[in-house]
């Protein structure tokens, strides 16, 4: 997003980021963003800043989440949750019409569109990176790949949703274990996407916030915020911040996967894999791209009304890939190499992108803790060539 | 839909605590339009009335635990154009089959003053193991939703919207966070099948299993994190033998498990 606003900054108190929160709710906008609850922060909607799990921050390794502490009562001190901004700009259900007997004929009804645009607040850089994958998936932006033909065939309900979005983006402090973006081609600092940036500066008796302008829309809102001018010194503080959480990233995923994948599609490490993997879904669930739906067909008893809807559906159950006679993918061997080969490597030829961003959410939310870059680095370690 | 045409339904129980019957009764809001679109011609639970049959749908609930039910299912699946089992005891044998796994003798014996006085047999099973059934909807109890969604789909000519995937993707969509993930808590959900509505993990419990396996579970995988969540071979064991315990893929793993009973 370069434009006439490239480098306009400002820095605020706390108090700004009621401010922040106040002014856009003023301009119509739903806004959503980090709750602590049920032990995770999830992404809810927030009234004002107290809503913000100031001093939450939370230790993540494969299979495992936990929150904790932080010392420095940040806002923004946790990383990515079990929940994405996907669960707003694709809902897990959606209704795609609804239809009612009338006599001889019937008629069809288009679901009413959400009442307000959404604003999110919190955005990493790996989610923005997520929703810029899914905007080449669903048609918002173009994309390279073999499925380029499909771009004519836009959601419409993700297109509506997404351009009418704002963006607040969070640079990251720190990085979790499970943390591998920089791996990716993207890092702890948002740099497009956005139409507002905050970077939380802490330190030396400060908590401040550093906040820049990515958009027009983000400008209208940063006018009005009475932010202090930046100065140089500010912009190098937030920047040593997220240097520091991009050097916390120790494991990352192996260079070169897209082709390591395509040519191991016959890797004694699938069975392996297949013996821990629970074929249970939830890393699709969790994954930030992952945009696998399903059709279902709902009646009322009398069978006068019905319902189409669109549901999340994963490559990890029977029904995904039934066609006549039973599922393609009978074993659970077949089910994760189609999910990880898809996510890392065909995605590329698909949409000229990976599928990835490493925010590393399939890792901590798979119930026995399978690590995407240990099953990748696996195959590095001694790949075989692809077999007939 | 004519009177006349009617579909007729009737609800059999066989050895069972009623409570997946009584879901029908349940309904509440849908009931008087259940009525309305069904003749209900067989179901003791809500009328002593009985309309013989044959029935256009049966729906069965209880598992196959003495010789007598062993005969009667025969007979309700002869007078029945679709079967549809209900509830865990039907679809798996129950918590009843827990006898299945221990000398049946000594059990009666233990149990009952006067042991000769009972006759039935020494495990108890699916209704399946002993008829063709056309549908089995899972759950302990069943979810109402699901069964008036089977209802529903029956009445209009189209396939149910039960599927077989894990409570997991149910638990993801519903935003509810992960238990065993969040908290440690071990939890059945990855190889128990959706349809509950997420009761126990919505509320910080781990799932039960009260709906069975799901399709091409991987118990012995959920078995190895469980302990590594602390369980010892017992719980283990255990959480894996209750309302489903007969069902093959929880059998086999309990069976596997080396732990006291």
């Amino acid at each position: 997003m370069g434009n006439s606003n490239d480098g306009v900054r400002g820095v605020m108190g706390r108090d700004g980021l009621d401010g922040l929160i106040v002014l856009l709710r003023e301009a119509g906008y739903e806004t959503i963003g980090p709750r602590a609850r049920d032990g995770a922060v999830t992404y809810e909607a927030v009234e004002s800043a107290a809503d913000l799990p100031w001093g939450v921050a939370e230790e993540q390794a494969g299979g495992r989440y936990r929150l904790t502490e932080d010392a420095s009562n940040a806002a923004f001190a946790h990383t990515v949750g079990p929940q994405s901004w996907k669960k707003y700009l694709y809902p897990p259900r959606q209704t795609l019409w609804t239809g009612e007997r009338t006599g001889k004929g019937f008629t069809i009804e288009s679901p009413a569109p959400e009442p307000k645009p959404y604003a999110f607040i919190g955005a990493r850089a790996c989610e923005l990176a997520a929703v810029a994958i899914q905007d080449k998936v669903f048609g918002y932006a173009p994309h390279h790949g073999r499925a380029v033909g499909q771009q004519q065939f836009a959601d419409s309900g993700y297109v509506r949703r997404r351009g009418a979005a704002f963006f607040v983006a969070v640079d990251c402090r720190r990085s979790a274990d499970t943390c591998f973006c920089c791996s990716m081609g993207g890092g702890p600092a948002a740099e497009s996407g956005f139409d507002l940036r905050l970077s939380e500066l802490i330190g030396d008796g400060r908590h401040e916030f550093l906040i820049e302008v990515g958009s027009e829309r983000g400008r209208a809102i940063f006018d009005r915020l009475g932010a202090r001018p930046a100065t140089t010194a500010d912009v190098a503080a937030a920047k040593a911040q997220t240097q520091a959480a991009a050097a916390m990233q120790t494991k990352g995923m192996p260079q070169g996967a897209a082709a390591l994948l395509a040519d191991n599609l016959e890797h004694p490490q699938w069975a392996k894999v297949a013996e821990r993997c629970l074929n249970c879904a939830n890393c699709t669930m969790v994954c930030p791209t992952c945009f696998c739906s399903t059709v279902e067909d709902v009646t009322d008893l009398t069978g006068d009304k019905v319902e189409r809807a669109r549901r999340w559906d994963s490559c990890f159950t029977m029904d995904f890939s039934y066609i006549h006679g039973g599922g393609i993918r009978q074993s659970g061997q077949s089910r994760y190499r189609q999910w990880m080969t898809h996510k890392l490597s065909h995605w590329e030829e698909q949409f000229g992108t990976s599928g990835c961003t490493g925010c590393g959410r399939c890792v901590t939310w798979c119930p026995v803790g399978i690590d995407i870059r240990e099953e990748t680095a696996a195959i590095a370690a001694a790949p075989k060539n692809k077999q007939a | 839909m004519t009177a006349a045409k009617k579909p007729k339904l009737a609800v059999w129980k066989f050895s069972s605590c009623d409570g997946c019957q009584l879901s029908l009764l349940d309904c509440e809001d849908e009931l008087l339009t259940v009525a309305d679109t069904v003749e209900i011609a067989y179901f003791l639970e809500a009328t002593r009335a009985e309309v013989k049959g044959p029935y256009d749908v049966s729906l069965v609930e209880g598992s196959i635990g003495t010789p007598h039910d062993a005969e009667r299912i025969k007979q309700v699946r002869r007078q029945s154009k679709v079967l549809i089992t209900i509830g865990a005891c039907a679809t798996a044998g129950g918590i009843q089959a827990l006898r299945n796994f221990r000398e049946y003798d000594g059990l009666v014996r233990a149990v009952y003053a006067r042991p000769e006085y009972i006759k039935s047999l020494a495990t108890s099973t699916a209704i399946a193991d002993h008829v063709s059934v056309d549908f089995e909807l899972r759950g302990c109890p069943i979810n109402k939703y699901q069964l008036l969604e089977l209802l529903n789909a029956f009445l209009n000519g189209r396939k149910p919207l039960i599927p077989p995937h894990s409570q997991c993707l149910d638990c993801k969509q519903a935003g509810t966070v992960c238990v065993m993930v969040a908290k440690g808590t071990p939890c059945l959900g990855p190889v128990t099948q959706a349809g509950c509505g997420n009761l126990c993990p919505s509320v910080n419990r781990g799932c039960y299993g009260c709906f069975g396996p799901k399709e091409t579970p991987n118990a012995a995988a959920l078995a190895k994190q469980m302990a590594a969540l602390g369980w010892d071979d017992r719980q283990i064991k255990q959480a894996f033998r209750s309302f489903n315990a007969n069902a093959p893929a929880f059998r086999n793993l309990a069976d596997g498990v080396k732990a006291g009973e």
